[in-house]
């Protein structure tokens, strides 16, 4: 008979980060349950499984909110939390937290609806960014240069299915360098950085970005840190910006953090998966 | 190619293991997916043949499907 799994692995999707977890957890002979998030329900209830921690490595961040909620309910220990991923499913939310710790953000904007937002893009100035809300990769985020292009964009958001896409988000442009800072945080450890360099100004690795590594400075640690305790995230992905002067800014932190463009830099020099294990073991402790 | 391509041969093939080498069919094109460790369930693969992306479905024999369609909250 099996030992009963003392840590579970929330998925749909098994993307080759989270094999690489699922193979340092091994090698650690932690008993691991690997739970598939489309077959997966919880009762409000009693119940509670084995296992006494998740890594809830959901792709769909509604439905990694959720579960997290459902089984920080009966009583299981979430990495990251629910709230850590509510917060960072959210852009919006994640900038109330970001900025409520005293971080450096581009100025941003909401606007309630699509065409209140081009009031608020005066405000900010052009060129400007719209972004959806909810979303990662880059998708559906447009870079407006004038009024007009942003009239138009801003048609095209009108016409989206379902209220929360009505609601914009829009930021100041960064001009930045060619690319940006992706920080992974480990609890509250920052095990290095990666500079990500794309043709498109969005330098998501999800878009073919480049990586290459970045040298850590005491600012960069310092952001990426309060970062991601501001989220309340022990995982995280944080993403920073330059701007022509060097100041740097927090983007966002993600949750579910992908690493496979990170440790393709460091030329397997950091084994995120192996910290990541490190650190479930020290929550289980 | 678009359009006018003849529809795929949809033949199952059943899964074989060569020398630790797992092989199962392309549920789309019928190629052959090679996999150099056994697969776990729900991973994620590409064809090499029609570049479509295959979700392990079963590990016992390994069958694959068409992945899901990304969603509009997937992501980090």
């Amino acid at each position: 008979m099996s030992e009963p799994a003392s840590v579970a692995v929330l998925t749909s999707r098994l993307r080759v980060d989270d094999k690489r977890i699922l193979e340092a957890l091994e090698r650690r002979s932690v008993a691991v349950a690997h739970v598939d998030t489309r077959t997966a329900w919880w009762p409000l209830d009693g119940g509670a499984p084995e296992w006494r921690l998740v890594l809830n490595r959901e792709i769909g961040q509604i439905r990694a909110g959720y579960a997290a909620r459902a089984l920080e309910r009966l009583g299981v220990i979430g990495v990251n939390s629910a709230s850590a991923i509510e917060t960072c499913a959210d852009k919006w939310h994640t900038s109330i937290a970001l900025r409520a710790a005293g971080l450096p953000t581009p100025r941003t904007a909401l606007a309630a609806t699509p065409e209140a937002a081009l009031s608020a893009l005066a405000a900010i100035g052009y060129p400007a960014v719209v972004k959806p809300l909810v979303g990662s990769w880059g998708r559906l985020v447009t870079t407006v240069p004038d009024p007009d292009l942003a009239r138009t964009v801003l048609e095209y958001v009108a016409a989206l299915p379902g209220p929360q896409a009505h609601i914009v988000y829009v930021q100041e442009y960064v001009r930045k360098p060619d690319r940006d800072i992706r920080v992974v945080v480990v609890g509250g450890e920052v095990l290095g950085a990666v500079y990500r360099y794309s043709a498109d100004w969005r330098t998501n690795v999800a878009r073919g970005a480049r990586t290459e590594r970045c040298a850590l400075t005491d600012r960069i640690v310092e952001l990426a840190t309060t970062a991601a305790a501001a989220v309340g995230a022990d995982l995280a992905g944080v993403d920073l910006v330059e701007d022509e002067t060097g100041r740097l800014y927090v983007l966002e932190v993600n949750s579910g953090v992908e690493f496979a463009g990170f440790e393709q830099a460091y030329d397997g020099a950091v084994d995120v998966a192996g910290r990541i294990v490190d650190h479930l073991l020290a929550r289980l402790a | 190619m678009v359009g006018a391509d003849p529809a795929p041969t949809k033949e199952r093939k059943p899964p074989v293991t060569v020398q630790e080498q797992t092989i199962a069919p392309c549920p789309e094109c019928a190629a052959d997916v090679t996999f150099a460790q056994p697969p776990r369930l729900s991973e994620l693969v590409e064809c090499g043949e029609c570049q479509v992306e295959l979700e392990v479905v079963t590990v016992q024999p390994v069958t694959l499907a068409p992945a899901p369609e990304v969603e509009e909250d997937w992501g980090e």
